[in-house]
């Protein structure tokens, strides 16, 4: 047994937290709210060039084949520095699913250059999160597909070049066989994006598809096989996630510290008060514990064994729900007055991990999933 | 033991709850637990002005109605089962207990009424950048000259100053001594010169708090209330000036009936067991809380103090409200992520679910934060 990383891995790490925290920071991370989408379009051309939109695609197709461990080592140092480029959304959940469809290397490789940005459309109003409760339809047509059905909240649609839709193509609306993947432009006729802002930053949009007409050639992968890739590509983008959110929460564990050593009333810091250091060490041990969990799901998520990587990551998402809300609520209450406002970057940590808590499957859903997979 | 209200307090019910159908205005839905739209909430208040029942835990020779402590519970519980915002605390419940004690006669003829009619809106001066749990230590200076104080220093977190005509400001007039002796209660006007105000926005992403800048400010010293240095006795009195609907009791159960609605429109939601569960649990914690707070209200009724049981009230009171928005935030889903706007097709308890569950995290920091409060209780306990 070995939980230390590799020698390229705290490199990956040390150029993303340069990246993140020295370039970039609280201010950088203001200015970027301001502008249109939420995404800073030289900033994803770094990314690119530092190999990151890369990293999770196989070697064949330009990447660089990497682990989800090593794009764990990326994703915390971008929760830690607020970064909103739309990494797991744009780059690593699409990344992952073309890779695993074996989709065609030109989207990958626009992909991997910064060209192109993603967004993969699954989850519907009343799929409670589902990826295999899809009740959009994709009925053959010809030579090509009508697809008709509504998606919710698609993360970085605003922003994207490319939309991935899950469409079913057969089968009744909860089941994991007859889900197909399709290739959209978000600018074709039949489509009607609703964009919005999402608390903590990030753009997304809900998504009306009407009699949208593809060609057979807009398949991804083959008819009626996109549940497994799907459910699959969303747990590396979960697992990518939850290290993502552990950057933040390590960030408000620290900001918290100092400021119960800074902040004095009574005339002395508040830190010296017993309540407030044992609130501190549960934020801590939160932390510790979520780590590991980080790292457990980081490595298990890549098993070839659907099972494992599914129990693996539903733990980590469960775990980590729960314990960045612990953490972000107390680093608030713990901060007073100050901590409930936009002027600190706490407030946008806690904004953020709020969102966390409900993308990429909320905690009860996990648990419903953890339960309903067995473990041999 | 009897635990249902009296024939003729039911009566009472009935008569507010009728007047409240027909007159809550449909836009004045309650959105994080305090008003946060300047022309609707006013509106709502003069209306209730007008009716004599703004004031409603006032004595009728102050403009109040002079209910009994049921009533006034009866009426704050009708008012928010029926989707009305609290009105603002600041005059009715602060300053006008603080100038009915302590005020003098010029005071109270000058201040109370247009509070009752909501013609005047206050705001509280209290807390400064250093003085925050520890608010004996602040700093704000008013110094006599002749007949005025002059005043210099600087206030925060002062929630709706901009809406606000007058403030009521704790000061240092003696800055020689023990801290708590050498403060005192002014009222201050908001159109005096010298005074500026900087708006702070919360993380529900609107703005109610500020900071108060105050350079040079001159004020009357009729403006003082009670004694010079008696100022923190008046504060004590005010922070700990009974309020039997402090736990939020009724408004929590208004949002977990909402919540309820929600899930029964919901097709997964109704189906889902777990949910029926966390929404019982939620029920059974409020019911609890609420059978505490009638004990108190029933010795207060009896015009014995509050018990040992309302210790609890704000400490429980804001958990629950802020698990409630939590569970409205985490059942809403990916409907209750859009930020400032309202996502399509998504039941309005999702859609404003992030706000208030983001602004009620400062439901457990204001009016002292529950770690101050548990010190208070562990005193009691004589530990
Ligand atoms: C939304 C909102 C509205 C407000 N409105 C007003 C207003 O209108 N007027 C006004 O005057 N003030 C207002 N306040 C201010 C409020 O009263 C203060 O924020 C509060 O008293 C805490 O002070 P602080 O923010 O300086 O935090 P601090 O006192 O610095 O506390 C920081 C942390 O330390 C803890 N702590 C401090 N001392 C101790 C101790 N001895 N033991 C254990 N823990 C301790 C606190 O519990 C907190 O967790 C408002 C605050 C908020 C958030």
């Amino acid at each position: 047994m070995d939980f230390s990383y590799s020698q390229e891995q705290k490199m990956l790490r040390e150029s993303a937290d340069k990246f993140a925290n020295k370039g970039y920071g609280f201010e950088r991370y203001k200015s970027t709210l301001e502008l249109p989408g939420h995404c800073d379009s030289t900033l994803w051309s770094q990314m690119a060039e530092l190999g990151w939109l890369g990293l999770p695609l196989p070697e064949e197709a330009g990447g660089l084949g990497g682990s989800a461990l090593d794009v764990s080592q990326i994703c915390e140092p971008l929760g830690s520095g607020m970064v909103l480029e739309p990494y797991i959304a744009s780059a690593v959940l699409p990344g992952r699913l073309l890779s695993l469809c074996e989709a065609d290397t030109d989207l990958l490789g626009e992909l991997a250059g910064g060209e192109a940005q993603f967004a993969v459309a699954w989850a519907e109003p009343d799929s409670r999160e589902d990826p295999a409760c899809c009740t959009t339809r994709a009925q053959a047509d010809g030579d090509g597909y009508v697809l008709s059905g509504h998606k919710q909240c698609v993360l970085n649609a605003p922003n994207a070049t490319t939309l991935i839709v899950s469409a079913r193509t057969s089968g009744g609306d909860h089941d994991a066989d007859g889900i197909s993947l399709f290739a959209i432009d978000p600018q074709s006729a039949g489509l009607a994006l609703r964009p919005y802002p999402v608390m903590g930053g990030g753009y997304a949009a809900d998504i009306r598809i009407d009699q949208l007409r593809v060609g057979a050639d807009a398949m991804i992968g083959s008819a009626g096989n996109g549940f497994a890739p799907l459910d699959a590509a969303l747990d590396h983008a979960t697992a990518a996630a939850c290290a993502q959110a552990l950057g933040a929460m390590n960030a408000l564990l620290e900001r918290t510290r100092e400021y119960l050593r800074m902040r004095k009333q009574f005339d002395k810091p508040i830190g010296s008060f017993q309540v407030l250091q044992h609130r501190l060490v549960d934020m801590f041990i939160e932390v510790e514990q979520s780590r590991s969990m980080v790292m457990m799901s980081s490595v298990r998520v890549e098993s070839a064994e659907p099972a494992v990587r599914r129990r693996a990551v539903s733990a980590a998402k469960a775990y980590l729900g729960q314990a960045s809300k612990f953490v972000a609520q107390q680093a608030v209450q713990l901060h007073g007055g100050i901590g409930v406002t936009e002027e600190l970057d706490v407030g946008h940590y806690f904004r953020q991990l709020s969102a966390f808590g409900s993308l990429y499957g909320s905690r009860e859903y996990h648990l419903r999933r953890f339960a309903a997979t067995p473990s041999e | 033991m009897n635990l249902d209200f009296s024939p003729e307090d039911q009566a009472f019910r009935a008569e507010v709850r009728a007047w409240m159908r027909d007159n809550v205005p449909q836009q004045v839905g309650p959105s994080i637990g305090i008003p946060s739209h300047k022309e609707t909430q006013f509106a709502w208040e003069r209306k209730l002005g007008a009716k004599g029942w703004l004031a409603y835990t006032w004595p009728k020779e102050y403009g109040g109605p002079g209910w009994t402590a049921t009533q006034q519970y009866i009426f704050d519980t009708e008012r928010a089962l029926a989707g009305a915002p609290p009105c603002g605390p600041f005059g009715l419940s602060m300053l006008g207990p603080v100038l009915m004690r302590y005020g003098n006669e010029a005071q109270k003829q000058r201040y109370l009424p247009p509070i009752a009619r909501g013609e005047e809106f206050w705001c509280q001066g209290y807390s400064e950048p250093g003085a925050g749990s520890d608010l004996a230590s602040l700093k704000t200076r008013a110094v006599r000259e002749e007949d005025h104080y002059i005043v210099n220093g600087q206030k925060i977190w002062t929630t709706q100053a901009h809406w606000a005509d007058f403030i009521f400001c704790l000061v240092r007039t003696n800055p020689d001594g023990p801290k708590q002796q050498g403060i005192s209660f002014l009222l201050i006007d908001m159109a005096t010169p010298g005074i500026e105000i900087r708006p702070i926005t919360t993380i529900d992403g609107h703005h109610h708090l500020n900071e108060v800048f105050l350079t040079d400010v001159r004020v009357p010293v009729e403006n003082l209330v009670g004694e010079e240095g008696e100022g923190w006795t008046i504060a004590k009195y005010l922070l700990t000036h009974e309020r039997t609907s402090i736990a939020g009791v009724a408004d929590s159960y208004y949002q977990l009936g909402r919540l309820h609605e929600a899930v029964a429109d919901d097709p997964v939601l109704s189906q889902d067991p777990v949910v029926t569960r966390r929404l019982a649990t939620l029920e059974v914690d409020l019911m609890a809380l609420e059978y505490t707070n009638l004990r108190t209200l029933d010795r207060v009724a009896k015009g014995q103090p509050p018990g040992s049981e309302s210790s609890g009230l704000k400490i429980k009171g804001t958990e629950l409200q802020q698990a409630i928005s939590e569970a409205q935030m985490e059942l809403g889903g990916l409907g209750a992520l859009p930020w400032l706007t309202a996502a399509e097709d998504v039941h309005t308890v999702f859609a404003g679910a992030t706000q208030r569950y983001n602004f009620l995290r400062a439901s457990s920091i204001y009016g002292g934060t529950n770690e101050i409060q548990k010190n208070v209780l562990a005193k009691l306990l004589q530990l």
